[in-house]
């Protein structure tokens, strides 16, 4: 099998300025911030203190020395939690940002999807955008025209062709812009979180297409996704990131399972696996099952399943609720919060308690997502906090007169005599 | 291995992108061509207001600038109604004007594709100048209204009009290069622009002719490459006594090569990291 991707000590370092809130650099901020430092360091050697330069930059590696090769008609898939460098490594592959050090090598024409509808305009009607969503991938006119029936077709739009698409319902948006993008023509092609996008059935409609694409046609590609199902069921191979390094690289399964055991040891959450608008006032501490905070934890069908979730708050907050959800196979099978309704909480530590009655899981591995919400007046909107299958566990089987014939379906519901 | 490395067609590595830049600016000309394209239906696609705007604007500052400097500062008009003067000048200087700022503003604009997409960079501002392009053309046709009206004949010279309407049109990608570059970097450039605009159709031969500056700082004022363009214009369309000053006029195009060699040079250095800052 030949080598079609080949990525050399990558690395990529971003400069992350602590000056000033706005994200924006003004030309009369850099001149005004010259003229200050000026002044401080003679103000300084005037009146005989030491001269204290302010580290107001630093650098920041998003991606430190990332190695792999890639070969023909591989589906790699690419995890890790937030801020692992996932994206980042997908721009550098697309060539939209420079490593900062390193290098790659590719054969044959790369596409790369990091957003559906890039460079849709509002005021032009859905046939006009389809060209020129088409040229902004890198299709040809030719190629576009030729395949113009089949992207109308997926998209089920026909009739609102002519129409300009800011009249367009999001969905039908969406799903012109997906089916530009599912016509390309390309031996890589490399794929950011997009498939997240639609109704569910456009949704199953897009794997599928995607599915097509990767296996029937032979072709290589990259993908990043938080939802470990798609993963599992479009890749053949997983890459594990964190913190800017590849940690483990194997089978889909064995990565998946490895990736949604990171999210804590013993029990202990690790913060980075946290992330939302309200990690400064809200910290998860620690999760346990039936009181068990191992990595392995296994629970008998015909017990009780008792989630403890211990954390610290700091701040009051007028309307809090927490929760967790269960996900198998990275698919939510359901949530379950501490109150039915958002409860005033005060500065501290705070436990939680969840319980799942006995025979609802079947035997199976099973993950923890953990979230939290404040949807106070105070503030604008709903801030959250939401940590994403932090902690692994197992049903066993041992479940017998129940588990066997007579049920279908992912889980059972309590039998209410 | 050595083998293995030279099937690659495409090695990226800090510092290499040079190499394959010129190519793929060549690749991707479709690309330059759709969102020219793109520009040019979004602008009149509110038909009404877009068309009329190009017609509108033009004829108008036309009027005021006639009213100002040839009635009521009574400059020499050269034989030539003063409008038609004035209009010769206007055009160029519209055009300059308008691609000058929008290809300032464009890569803020298209914020969206340069992070989502790889494509050179050069394209984005390259063909918003080429939709004022269109802009330029739909103008002109005031002029033959005026030259109609005032039934004037135009000089043989007027077949020379393309060649400084290629001068205007690099004069404004050299400075809309450079100032979009530094747009993204630092985005108080874009309070800069418009003060340049106006600023400039005041030192700038719109509402006069070059011909009232002093014999002896011509050369000086020639230092502005718009007065190269535009003498170039009246040169074409009125001719007679607008005489083009040669010294000035190979000056000028001296600054403006210069102007579109740094402005892509610039352009090019910080392009890289546009994706990163914007």
């Amino acid at each position: 099998m030949s080598v079609v991707i080949k990525v050399e000590h990558i690395s990529k370092s971003y400069i992350i300025r602590h000056q000033g809130q706005s994200g924006y650099i003004a030309l009369r901020d850099v001149i005004a911030d010259k003229v200050k430092d000026a002044f401080h360091k003679t103000r300084n050697l005037v009146t005989n203190k030491p001269v204290v330069k302010i580290a107001a930059k630093e650098e920041f590696w998003s991606l430190d020395d990332v190695s792999f090769e890639v070969n023909q008609s591989d589906r790699i898939g690419i995890i890790g939690r937030n801020g692992a460098g996932k994206s980042t490594l997908l721009k550098i592959l697309s060539r939209i940002t420079e490593p900062t050090l390193g290098r790659f090598s590719t054969k044959g024409r790369i596409a790369s999807l990091l957003e559906v509808g890039t460079g849709f305009h509002p005021e032009l009607t859905g046939r006009e955008n389809i060209f020129l969503n088409g040229a902004v991938l890198g299709m040809h006119r030719a190629e576009i025209k030729k395949k113009f029936d089949e992207i109308v077709d997926f998209s089920e739009v026909e009739k609102f062709l002519d129409t300009p698409v800011k009249r367009y319902s999001s969905g039908m948006y969406v799903r012109l812009a997906f089916a530009v993008a599912a016509y390309l023509e390309s031996e890589i092609l490399v794929v950011d979180e997009v498939l997240a996008v639609g109704d569910l059935q456009f949704q199953k409609k897009c794997l599928g297409k995607m599915q097509d694409v990767s296996q029937s046609e032979g072709r290589t590609v990259l993908f990043v996704s938080h939802n470990m199902g798609t993963i599992n069921q479009l890749c053949n191979k997983g890459i594990l990131l964190k913190s800017g390094k590849i940690t483990d690289m194997g089978t889909t399964a064995e990565i998946v399972r490895r990736y949604m055991k990171t999210g804590s040891v013993n029990g202990q959450i690790d913060r980075s696996s946290v992330s939302g608008t309200l990690v400064p006032y809200i910290t998860f501490s620690e999760i346990s099952i039936n009181g068990l905070s191992s990595n392995e934890i296994s629970v008998s069908p015909s017990a009780e399943i008792r989630v403890e979730l211990k954390g610290i708050c700091n701040q009051d907050m007028e309307y809090f609720r927490n929760g967790i959800t269960i996900l198998k196979d990275g698919i939510k099978l359901f949530s379950a919060h501490n109150n039915p309704e958002p409860q005033p909480i005060k500065k501290g530590k705070f436990h939680s308690e969840f319980f799942i009655p006995k025979y609802v899981l079947r035997p199976g591995d099973y993950s923890i997502s953990i979230f939290g919400h404040d949807n106070g007046n105070n503030r604008k909107g709903t801030e959250w906090i939401y940590g994403n299958e932090v902690l692994t566990f197992t049903i066993l089987e041992e479940w017998d007169t129940i588990n066997d014939f007579h049920n279908e379906g992912i889980f059972n519901l309590p039998v209410i005599p | 291995m050595a083998e293995i490395v030279n099937e690659f067609d495409l090695v990226v590595e800090p510092g290499r992108s040079v190499k394959n830049y010129w190519n793929d600016l060549w690749r991707f000309r479709e690309l330059f061509f759709f969102l020219a394209w793109r520009d040019i239906l979004v602008r009149y696609k509110q038909t009404a207001i877009g068309l009329a705007w190009s017609v509108i604007r033009p004829f108008l500052t036309m009027i005021v600038l006639t009213i100002i400097f040839g009635r009521v500062a009574k400059l020499p008009s050269e034989g030539v109604p003063y409008p038609i003067l004035v209009y010769a000048a206007m055009l160029p200087w519209q055009f300059f004007s308008t691609s000058f700022s929008d290809a300032s503003n464009s890569l803020i604009t298209n914020t969206n594709m340069l992070t989502k997409i790889y494509f050179p960079r050069l394209i984005i501002p390259a063909s918003t100048v080429i939709v004022n392009v269109v802009d330029f053309l739909i103008s002109f046709v005031i002029l033959i209204g005026l030259m109609l009206w005032y039934h004037f004949v135009p000089p043989w010279q007027i077949v020379f009009l393309p060649l400084f309407l290629i001068l205007a049109f690099l004069t404004s990608m050299g400075a809309g290069l450079y100032i979009a570059a530094l747009n993204v970097k630092y985005r108080d450039f874009k309070y800069i622009v418009p003060f340049v605009v106006q600023f400039g159709m005041y030192i700038s031969p719109v509402g006069f002719t070059s011909n009232n500056i002093p014999e002896r700082l011509r050369l000086l004022y020639s230092l502005n490459p718009m007065v190269g363009v535009i003498d170039g214009f009246r040169w074409c369309i009125i001719g007679g006594e607008s005489h083009i000053y040669l010294p000035g006029m190979l000056l000028s195009i001296g600054l403006i090569i210069g102007l579109l060699t740094f402005g892509i040079w610039y352009f090019r250095k910080i392009e890289k990291t546009f994706a990163d800052i914007i």
